[in-house]
């Protein structure tokens, strides 16, 4: 029988419900799974429990003959930005340490009523604030990816799903959830073979999510195949009352509808993602996807995306602004790390807690967007900012006219080693560079994997779809994931 | 033009006002979450997880709130915004859990209206004013820090932390304690109409934030101060005035005022510095990502209208021009809502009972409202039972005297054992003889009586000395033990004596 932790979510699911094995089988192997992965440091806390109840509570649905759902008897991970009732939340941070909410995040519990089960809480970046897992008060996640040249540096896992990327890929989970603000969910699959998808803003549900910027934070799945993604999105996906920004549309049966046919489809080719310092490896994959896509029957148009350069410091304005707001209520007066330090008063506690609360990159975005938000600034970078992002929009809107789904790279280089750009910021956030002009316009946009380069590391392309088509991206990427015959693994080293 | 001035030692100054109202918006759920929002509960109990700013809660518009404070836009004829957004307003303090109040900086909710405020000459209000109102927009109160709990820590209580609020922003067209006094009186009045706030300022449904200058007459407005949560209409009229003289001292004396948030003591009725402009917060807004622009629709929009009440302004009219009530008793009845809707009751019942127009009952039914009804009640005191006071047994004692069966001193005195006992007004009429006689043969009697007793007057009478004949009137009267109905006796008089 092949090993339990080499399958996907469809031939967990599939394979539950034909009685293959017992969905107990598949969350005790995960289990060990995670149990033997400890110097990945890729999770927070462990719930071995919770996978093995979700687990049981299918097979006795399936013995009584009832209806199991989408996600039956598949263990995944979570990222720690997910509130889960009774299991501490704590966003990597020490502010939130021991953080045990009383309640279950609407995308969390969507996937429990589909019968998945946790195997435990996702390390990432500290608020998801980073892209490489460097920023997580827990430690740095390890990638299970090496250099083929046998050199053993730790290898960045990407950020700040860098927990989700590296169980997928290690095959210690099939799938897990992420989150994508400016591309956390994308970057970090790129950099670890897998798929990431980030639906479009509203799909998933923002409550009980620890927010980082509000009007750019989605969830979405990673796991190893374009289908798993599909059957996973579909399960966390749908309209919640208890955010207001949450799309109120049905969820489209996007595994049913998969079709690699694009005949008649447009694939446009952004000439502004061909920047100067691209790696050659990185273009050549690029050129690939145009040949796979091409073979799927799509056409492959130039289009020009004009605003693209401004997109990054747009970026970097709104997210630390809204970041800066939303970490304000962590102050230490109704929960987490209270710092008081003797005869302190009120500000005080503040000033202590957050210090002590909080890591440099944090404080960092903290104090950018308090400073973008200040009287006299304000017009200069945030407003600004606001009209660059309704351009960026407004260049993909014009894009769609000429095609239906763009191809891209995700990153500009395949994953670093930990410690290379720790020491500068500006180098780590031009990482996001391919990613954050599709955050800005709420639009979907996905990770597959599509060749391995010189060093043997995986490099991912890019799809962006059209708002509320998540069907036409999943669809791009299954034409690269057939063509692209992308079977590569990290070999086992932990 | 308000004559208003304050006597200042180089001549005169008129003082500027404008207000800012906080009115706490009547719902019986928060601004952005589900939570009560009853008065007087225990501590934290009223508190959901989106008012304790858990991580990972968001708000939710409660669209009731949003209809209220657009009926309340309505009914001060105001612009209403189809697209309006909420901002948040970031600063730390321990009552605030999010970090930041969600409230409406750029886009309000409701744009420019105004109230008419009544003459009043003995305020100095010589005619009606219009003071205009800028903007209604809605925001979340704060929490309640407790410092009386323990002798070194202070509590936090998040009951009101949430509930939703009305600030209503007046522009600066006030010139007298008097005119902020009736616009604050006027504006609850109205809120109180539309049932959009309670009003109740003593528990601080309603404060006041209190924005002061002063000028010489006719010259550019004069740097301002804002005195914080001012919470009664006598409290505002004190800081205006204590406020005003202290700038014109302070002005007189070579200094300058300072642009500053200040506090009203109440015990010593007047005010102190705060914080000033260098000290004030910079709030950081920004439009909350969490919440989509709010947009309202012409159903919604229609469906706020046609909720509304009849104002008071419209009431007023018509008690005057339609029901033919005097100017003063139109003012009183529709100053208060328990006020206007007990008068109609009863003038409904008693219209109906009388089968007549309520115009032709109308001054009836208010005399009896305004000067009758509430002089027994007082004189009663506690031996009162206002529950007996009902639309139905006010409407019979009505009933009888307007059909001469009882005159006006037996409709007091049967009002009286109704508030006592509850007792039916027929019944009582009855039992306790408390009737007039119309009897026509047993006045006739007694009129013939008190003709053959006064044959000398009778014939001074004839004689053309008219005067005599409310002799007449009153002897008869007298000898009916005063329950002769004196339509009758008249009639009897007028008749016998030719």
């Amino acid at each position: 029988m092949t090993e339990l932790t080499e399958l996907g979510v469809k031939a967990i699911r599939d394979g539950v419900a034909a009685g293959d094995f017992t969905a107990l089988e598949v969350a005790e192997a995960h289990n060990a799974a995670v149990a033997a992965a400890g110097e990945l440091n890729a999770f927070i806390v462990t719930t071995p429990d919770h996978a093995l109840a979700a687990a049981e509570k299918v097979d006795s649905d399936r013995a009584a003959g009832k209806a199991l759902g989408a996600m039956a008897g598949v263990p995944i991970g979570m990222k720690d930005l997910f509130a889960t009732q009774g299991v501490q939340t704590t966003a990597a941070s020490h502010i939130l340490e021991r953080f045990t909410p009383e309640y279950e995040s609407t995308v969390s519990q969507n996937l429990w009523n589909a019968g998945a089960g946790m195997l435990g809480k996702l390390n990432l970046d500290q608020f998801a604030m980073g892209s490489s897992n460097e920023t997580s008060y827990f430690g740095n996640v390890v990638s299970p990816w090496r250099h083929k040249d046998g050199g053993n540096a730790d290898l960045a896992p990407g950020g700040s799903s860098g927990g989700s990327s590296a169980v997928v890929a290690a095959r210690i989970a099939p799938a897990a959830t992420g989150t994508d603000t400016g591309g956390s969910i994308r970057q970090p699959a790129a950099f670890t073979g897998i798929c990431g998808i980030k639906p479009t803003y509203g799909r998933c549900s923002r409550w009980g999510v620890v927010a980082f910027a509000s009007s750019l934070d989605q969830a979405g799945p990673m796991a190893r195949s374009v289908e798993d993604c599909a059957i996973m999105l579909e399960a966390m996906a749908g309209f919640d009352p208890k955010d207001s920004t949450s799309l109120d549309l049905p969820v489209p049966e996007w595994e049913a509808n998969l079709s690699a046919d694009l005949r008649g489809k447009k694939v446009g080719i952004p000439r502004e993602y061909r920047m100067e310092g691209t790696d050659p490896e990185i273009l050549e994959s690029w050129e690939r996807g145009k040949e796979w896509l091409r073979d799927a029957g799509a056409e492959v148009v130039d289009i020009s995306l004009p605003h693209t350069k401004y997109a990054l410091p747009a970026y970097y304005i709104i997210a630390p602004a809204e970041a800066s707001s939303n970490l304000a209520r962590y102050d230490g007066v109704r929960y987490g790390l209270r710092e008081l330090p003797d005869g302190a008063g009120l500000q005080d506690m503040y000033a202590a807690t957050r210090a002590e609360g909080f890591g440099d990159e944090v404080k960092r975005r903290i104090l950018i967007g308090t400073y973008v938000l200040s009287a006299g600034f304000y017009d200069a970078y945030y407003n600004q900012a606001q009209r660059v992002r309704t351009l960026i929009a407004r260049d993909f809107e014009k894009a769609w006219a000429q095609c239906d789904v763009i191809l891209a790279p995700t990153t500009p280089t395949a994953a670093f080693a930990l410690g290379d750009k720790t020491d500068d910021p500006l180098a780590m956030y031009l990482n996001d560079v391919f990613a954050v002009p599709a955050s800005l316009a709420g639009l979907p946009a996905m990770s597959v994997p599509a060749m391995l380069n010189g060093d043997g590391l995986p490099l991912g392309l890019q799809l962006i779809g059209k708002a509320f088509d998540e069907q036409g991206v999943l669809n791009a990427g299954l034409a690269i994931q057939q063509r692209a015959g992308f079977d590569a693994k990290p070999e086992k080293w932990w | 033009m308000s004559t208003y001035r304050i006597q200042g030692a180089t001549g005169e100054w008129e003082v500027v006002i404008g207000l800012e109202v906080h009115a706490q918006v009547t719902s019986n759920a928060k601004l952005f979450s589900g939570a009560s929002t009853a008065f007087g509960a225990e501590p934290n109990t009223q508190v959901s997880l989106i008012d304790a700013a858990m991580p990972g809660m968001l708000p939710v518009p409660n669209r009731e709130c949003i209809r209220q404070a657009v009926r309340t836009g309505m009914a001060i004829e105001a612009e209403i915004n189809r697209w309006s957004r909420f901002d948040r307003k970031n600063y730390f303090y321990a009552d605030l859990p999010q970090g930041y109040q969600i409230s409406q900086l750029y886009h309000p909710l409701v744009g420019e209206g105004s109230l008419t405020i009544e003459a009043d000459e003995k305020a100095g209000i010589p005619q009606d004013k219009v003071v205009g109102i800028e903007r209604i927009h809605v925001e979340q109160d704060a929490g309640k820090l407790m410092h009386d709990q323990h002798p070194t820590m202070s509590y936090v209580d998040l009951n009101r932390c949430g509930v939703a609020l009305m600030e209503i922003v007046s522009r600066p067209d006030m010139r007298s304690p008097a005119e902020a006094g009736a616009y604050l009186r006027k504006l609850r009045t109205i809120l109180r109409y539309v049932g959009s706030c309670d009003g109740n300022m003593e528990e601080g449904s309603m404060r006041a934030d209190v924005n002061v200058s002063v000028r010489r007459p006719g010259e550019e407005f004069g740097t301002r101060t804002e005195t914080k949560n001012v919470n009664s209409v006598r409290f505002v009229m004190q800081a205006i005035e204590h406020e005003a003289n202290r700038q014109v001292d302070l002005i007189e004396n070579g200094g300058t005022v300072v642009q500053e948030t200040r506090l009203f003591d109440p015990n010593s009725g007047t005010t102190r510095s705060m914080r000033s402009k260098e000290d004030a917060h910079d709030y950081r807004y920004f439009p909350d990502p969490d919440l989509l622009p709010l947009e309202l629709d012409d159903a919604f929009l229609e469906e706020c209208r046609a909720s509304l009440p009849e104002l008071p302004d419209a009431k007023r009219r018509r008690y005057v021009e339609e029901l033919g009530l005097s100017d003063y008793n139109a003012a009183v009845l529709t100053a208060e809502v328990e006020t206007f809707a007990r008068f109609e009751t009863l003038l409904a019942e008693t219209a109906k009972r009388l089968g007549k127009s309520e115009k032709d009952v109308a001054t009836q039914v208010a005399n009896w409202s305004l000067s009758v009804a509430p002089g027994v009640m007082n004189a009663l005191g506690d031996e009162a039972n206002p529950a007996h006071a009902t639309a139905g047994a006010q409407a019979a004692i009505l009933q009888m005297q307007a059909a001469g069966e009882i005159s006006g001193g037996q409709a007091k005195e049967i009002f009286e054992i109704v508030l006592k006992t509850g007792r039916a007004p027929a019944e009582i009429a009855e039992t306790e003889g408390l009737k007039q006689q119309s009897d026509t043969g047993a006045i006739q009697a007694e009129i013939d009586k008190v003709l053959a007793a006064n044959a000398d007057k009778v014939e001074e009478y004839r004689g053309g000395k008219d005067k005599l004949f409310g002799f007449f009137v009153g002897q008869t009267m007298k000898a009916m033990q005063g329950k002769a109905n004196p339509a009758v006796v008249n009639e009897l008089l007028k008749a016998k004596l030719g």
